[in-house]
Formats: structure tokens, sequence, C-alpha cells
């Protein structure tokens, strides 16, 4: 009776999940849609502590933990740190999947345990040890505890594929005589817990939006599997929810950087074709000559990047806009897919800075009128409006859409120095007949500019 | 049976998510993920029932363990997603 009314629970919690995220899919809504989704949560979380719960001190132990932790680490992380917070929750996921599956062994049947229970177990122990370290390894890179350039050794792909192997080898025993004790199972842990970290490291900073997906996309799969090792419905419809929106976000971005998945996860950017080298001259702007082209303009475009999130230049930027709105000019945000270090990450910075969302524009709707654009401002972004990618067939990011800044009737690029993105690749931009640099931090120029206003 | 019937859900709620998900615009990308993510946190749900299998200490330890991990998932997901869409804000409501 209890089985029953849990897994009724189950199917409510299903529905608040489905709705909910198809809330999340305008901003007008997405709020309500996140509480309905974290209703469902609940509904799901009664269902199993009324059906399953026995070990109310661990159970309530582990509960009062983990919600301190997850409590202060969603009130205390810093909007710019976002991307690193989303692959640590990540990782907190893929490792409960893998204990869960763990932990199902050692519950004992008189019919013992299947061989498809054995795969299944097999696979949450997997897909969740990879999560875990791979997301440890993402959050290293992307608060620079690591260096977050791509590191690539020779005899990688070997070693890569004997790991393949090893798990494979390891994954088949286990099935054919699963056991709690099994050495396999042991054998397995560690590989899985080690390919995460070698699925990662290979993997450069600004491919980072594709990884923290795709560990988002794995976190739902190993979920699943455990819902799966365990019979449990609402597991699986979940975990596979999950599964599918991460890989969807996977492919946006794949398909924002004009690269194949494979080539993002194994390739490591190597800098292996070098593009034609850019020559010409810079024509450097002072920070008044900025703000007088500014005070003329009437459409003004800001092009934010990862250097713009670095600086912590959000605020200034709104500001910035603000006055020219005030000044009767028209101003947008363009934003590039893969800007940042995670899908939508300068969305987000700009929405903390109060810019309403009404004005953040894609790439796909900026271009066609970018010619009517009298001022795009570049900030803190490089590869994503560098126009090899356009025009250089021997450039590495030959055919990635770019937004068009060079076609604006003014570029301004705000940067510390001449060094090129993080592609090494240079960018003809710099040297564009309308491109003006503003050199030095993108946040005291723009302030500067502001000044000017001011006075 | 059981497989089959599983295996059934499974894929039915895959394409359900490419459905869902798939014509969300860009500007919600972040918010989608940290809440897709806490939703992966439904693991929670398990690691009771490993949290609570008799008379073995090292299921219980793991459960718990994985109890709160997940538990960090759901409630860390969610309020960082909660405190995101608070700051998307519309034109109007910012009353510019």
């Amino acid at each position: 009776m209890i089985d029953l009314i849990a897994n009724f629970s189950y199917i409510v919690s299903a529905a608040l999940f489905i709705y909910g995220l198809k809330m999340l899919g305008s901003p007008a809504t997405a709020r309500k849609g996140n509480i309905l989704s974290s209703i469902g949560m609940l509904v799901a979380v009664v269902a199993a502590l009324v059906s399953d719960g026995a070990a109310f001190e661990i159970i309530a132990g582990g509960i009062i933990i983990g919600a301190a932790i997850g409590l202060l680490a969603a009130r205390l992380v810093a909007m710019t740190s976002m991307p690193e917070m989303v692959a640590l929750f990540n990782g907190s996921g893929g490792a409960a999947s893998l204990l869960v599956g763990w932990a199902t062994l050692y519950q004992s049947t008189d019919a013992g345990i299947s061989g498809f229970t054995a795969f299944t177990i097999a696979l949450a122990i997997l897909i969740g040890g990879l999560t875990f370290t791979g997301s440890l390894i993402a959050y290293g890179k992307l608060s620079e505890k690591l260096n977050s350039a791509a590191f690539v050794f020779s005899g990688q792909r070997l070693l890569n594929g004997l790991l393949l192997l090893a798990i494979a080898a390891c994954v088949y025993r286990f099935c054919t005589d699963p056991a709690a004790d099994s050495v396999y199972l042991y054998g397995l842990l560690g590989l899985a817990l080690l390919l995460g970290i070698m699925a990662v490291i290979p993997i450069g900073g600004a491919d980072m939006p594709v990884v923290i997906s795709l560990l988002n996309s794995y976190s739902g799969i190993a979920a699943c599997a455990a819902g799966f090792a365990i019979n449990n419905n609402i597991l699986i419809v979940a975990g596979s929810l999950v599964g599918a929106s991460g890989i969807i976000l996977t492919n946006i971005m794949c398909k924002a950087m004009n690269r194949s998945l494979a080539n993002v996860l194994f390739s490591g950017f190597g800098a292996v074709k070098v593009g034609k080298a850019v020559e010409g001259e810079v024509k450097p702007v002072s920070v008044e000559d900025a703000y007088y082209i500014l005070e003329a303009a009437s459409n003004v475009c800001f092009v934010p990047g990862y250097g713009m999130a670095v600086a912590q230049a959000q605020h200034v930027v709104k500001e910035l806009g603000h006055i020219l709105e005030a000044n009767g000019c028209e101003v947008s945000y363009a934003i590039h897919p893969v800007a940042g270090r995670m899908p939508g990450h300068m969305n987000v910075l700009l929405a903390e800075a109060d810019v309403p969302y009404e004005q953040l524009v894609e790439m796909d709707d900026i271009n066609p009128r970018i010619e009517n654009v009298d001022v795009a401002i570049v900030i803190g972004a490089n590869d994503v409006v560098n126009p090899s990618a356009r025009e250089d067939e021997d450039s590495p990011i030959y055919g990635m859409p770019i937004i068009n800044v060079d076609q604006a009737r003014t570029v301004f690029v705000l940067k510390r120095s001449m060094a090129s993105g993080f592609s090494g690749v240079d960018n003809p931009l710099f040297f564009g007949e309308n491109t003006r640099m503003l050199f030095g931090d993108a946040k005291e120029s723009i302030s500067g500019v502001i000044g000017e206003f001011g006075s | 049976m059981d497989i089959v019937f599983l295996t059934f859900i499974l894929v039915l709620a895959v394409f359900l998510g490419f459905e869902l998900i798939s014509k969300v615009p860009a500007t919600l990308h972040t918010p989608l993920m940290s809440g897709a993510n806490a939703i992966s946190g439904i693991t929670l749900a398990g690691a009771f029932l490993a949290a609570g299998i008799s008379g073995n200490d090292m299921a219980n330890w793991l459960g718990g363990a994985a109890v709160t991990f997940a538990t960090i998932n759901v409630v860390g997901g969610y309020l960082v997603t909660d405190r995101m869409l608070s700051m998307f804000k519309s034109k109007r409501s910012t009353g510019k």
C-alpha cells in the first residue's frame, strides 16, 4: 500500500519536474518553474522517505550536513564564480549516484544479484565516478586553482584507450560474478575516478562551456543508472530529463564553436594549424576621445566576453549603458553562445548588474543589423569576434560563427595588452580600419568614460 | 518484464527531455543547467533506500554519504538557480 502511494507521488513529482523545466524556457516564468520543480523534488523525497527510510539517524544527519553545505554554498558564491559552483554541484550529484549504486550491492536478496542489475550498478559507479572527479578537475580549472590550459602529453590517447579497455574488462568480470567484495568492483571504482581526471585535463579553459554541460548530462545519466539498479521510476525519469537537457546544451555549445564533440573532448585544441600572421597598425584611443565618439553615437552594442567577468566590469558596463540610453542612444548587449566559461555565463552576469533581459540579444539577431551599429564595444572578448573565423581558411577557428563587430561603423576593443586570445590566434580585428583600441583594465577604462560623461 | 518497463520509461523521458529543452533561449542557459542539475539530485530518493539496508554498516555508511552528497546537490542547486533567476528582470519591472 505504502509502495503504491509512493509510486503515485513519484508520478506527481515527475509531472512537476516536466512542467517546471518547461517554465524554465521563458524568463518571465522561469523562477516559478524552478520553484515548481523544487516542490516536485520535495514530494519525491518525502515519498521515498516514507516508503524506504529505515535508518532515520543516518538520513537526518546526512540531510542536515548536506543542506547546510548546499545552503551556504548557494548563498555565498559570487556570481562570477558561478561556473565552478555548478561544476561542484554536478560533482556531488555524480558522487551520490556512485554511492547509491555501490550500496545497492549490499542489499541481500534471495535470488542474488541479476546480471542486468549488476550491469546497471557498474554503470552508476562508472558514470557517477567519472562525473565526480571530472567535475572536481573542472572546478579546479575554472577557479584557476589548476592551470586552465589544456594538458596534453604524448601517449595520452594510448593511455586513455587502455584505461577504457581496463574498465570494460572490470565491468564484464564484475557482471559475471557480482559481489560487494569483488576485486573488479574496486578496480572499477578506481578506474572510473581516474577516467574523470583523464577526460577533463586535456580540455582548455575556453572549451569549458562544453565540459560543464556534458558533466551536467552525465550527472543525470548516472542518476538514471542508479534508478535502474534500485528499480526506481522517478530516478529514471528525472535522470533522463537531465541527461537529455545536458546533451542538448552540449550540442548547442559545440555548434557555436563549429567543432564536433569528439574534437572538443580529444583534441586538446592543439595549435597545429597556424593562421596567417596578421600585420598592421594598431590605433589606440584615449578615454576622452572614446567619450566624444560615444556621445555622438545613436546605436551602441556591447560585446562581452570572459574578460568582463575577470575584470568584474558588468556593473560599470551597465552604468555606461544607462548613461548612453539617457543620452538618446539605443543600447544592446550581444552575447555569443560560448562567451565565458559556461552556457549563458554573460547573461547571468549582466542580469546581476540589472540589465533587463530584453536588451540581451543573441548572435543571430545582432549580425544582420550590425552595420547599423555606430559603436560596438568589445569587452574582454576575443575569439568570438575574430574575423579570421570568417575569412582565413587556415585559421584554427575558421568556420566558427562570430559576432561580426568588424562590420559595425566603429569598434572599441577594451584590452589589457596585445596578447592573443585563448586559442592563441591573432585577431585581425585589432588592426581593422574602423577599430580603436582602448588599452587598460576594462573596469577602469569604462569608469573613465563614465567620468567624462559626468563632467 | 521489469527491464522492459523501465527501459520504456527511460526512452519516453529522453524524448520528452529533448522536446522540453530544445527551445530554451540562450539567456536562460545557465539557470536551465543549474536547475536541471538540481533535479539530478533525485538520487537522494535512492540514497534513503541504501542508508536503510538493514544489518550492514558498510551499506549504511555509503548510503549516509550518498544522502549528504545528494542533499548538497538538491539544496544548493535549487537555491543558486533561484538566486540567479531573481536577477533576471524585465524592462518593465526595473522601471526604466
